[in-house]
């Protein structure tokens, strides 16, 4: 991280304000008007369509191997979503992915 | 208050997890603390953090995280039939207090007790959070204070994609948010070489579309 104590600031303030805006959109200012159909249906989509993308370089070029692919981070990755899509369980799956990980790099060396 | 109780045991952790790798990614405490109590939003804090680590430019960051915010948009217009007339104070107050768990609580209530008056409804509404939000906080400050004392072997450079992982997981509820998933990583993983991690909001955008076309497409099948 380079960015100055300035910059990361005016980051969690812009944040802050814009989460705050979305969030007080309709309920503080635009009332009870109702969406069109076709607005809802893409913003149904964005967690699913910001965060795989987000994570899929982090899991495939890890930095902390200077980008070079991991078996044990992949399996981790591996584990995790399968125990999350298996059941619904954000908690359990970070666990079951936390300890797949440092087994993984126990027996891997 | 009770109905909130069951969130503790996401929130904490997660909570916590925010603050140990806030503080790993080299954010001080007032930083971590102010991601917090500002922006009340997992996900887009991560988000926002990992781009920063990555040294995107600042802008990119935040335009990232408040993308992971926009869904927050359809929970306001969600709930403004139930809580829209309203002094100022108290929408501003649920405005800022308007995450994913409140409103996976509040609007299956509100729809099964429509006999509920507005102040019944605020009441439930802050009910809910008056466990949750301290919690919140103070498991952030819980963590950020343990992770100065981690040292960097164990690794922790991976908590942020497998929390990220076991966010997503639960939440690929249907063919097209699997598609829309996939579309984003193909997406993001061809265009990773283009500057400030532009490559990300693309995939996004390509991702959000795809969705909304399965979307329509089995419906239509569903119906014909």
């Amino acid at each position: 991280m380079s960015q100055s104590s300035t910059e990361i600031w005016m980051a969690i303030a812009a944040l802050g304000l814009g989460t705050f805006l979305l969030r007080f959109s309709f309920l503080g200012i635009l009332g009870k008007r109702e969406l069109p159909d076709w607005v809802l249906r893409h913003l149904r989509y964005t967690p699913v369509a910001v965060l795989p993308g987000l994570i899929a370089p982090l899991v495939l070029w890890p930095a902390a191997t200077d980008g070079q692919p991991d078996p044990a981070r992949l399996l981790a990755a591996g584990v995790t979503l399968l125990i999350g899509v298996l059941t619904h369980n954000a908690v359990i799956a970070i666990c079951s992915g936390a300890a797949t990980l440092y087994s993984a790099l126990y027996l891997l060396g | 208050m009770i109905d909130g109780s069951p969130f503790l045991l996401v929130l904490v952790p997660f909570g916590m997890l925010f603050g140990v790798v806030g503080t790993e990614a080299g954010l001080n405490l007032a930083q971590v603390m102010g991601f917090t109590a500002l922006v009340i939003a997992g996900a887009a804090q991560f988000a926002t953090v990992q781009l920063l680590v990555d040294d995107a430019p600042t802008i990119i960051a935040i335009l990232t995280g408040l993308a992971v915010n926009v869904r927050m948009a359809m929970y306001s217009a969600s709930l403004a039939p139930y809580l829209g007339n309203a002094p100022l104070w108290k929408r501003a107050l649920a405005g800022y207090l308007m995450v994913d768990q409140v409103f996976a609580l509040t609007v299956p209530k509100y729809e099964a007790e429509p006999e509920l008056t507005i102040n019944q409804r605020y009441r439930y509404y802050f009910g809910t959070m008056v466990l949750v939000a301290p919690a919140w906080y103070a498991a952030t400050l819980f963590g950020a204070v343990l992770g100065q004392t981690i040292p960097p072997e164990y690794a922790l450079d991976f908590a942020l994609p497998i929390t990220f992982l076991a966010l997503v997981a639960p939440a690929l509820k249907t063919l097209a948010h699997v598609a829309a998933a996939v579309t984003s990583v193909i997406v993001a993983l061809a265009l990773a070489s283009l500057p400030f991690n532009i490559g990300l909001l693309i995939a996004a955008f390509a991702a959000m579309i795809v969705g909304a076309r399965v979307e329509l497409a089995l419906q239509g099948r569903a119906a014909s």
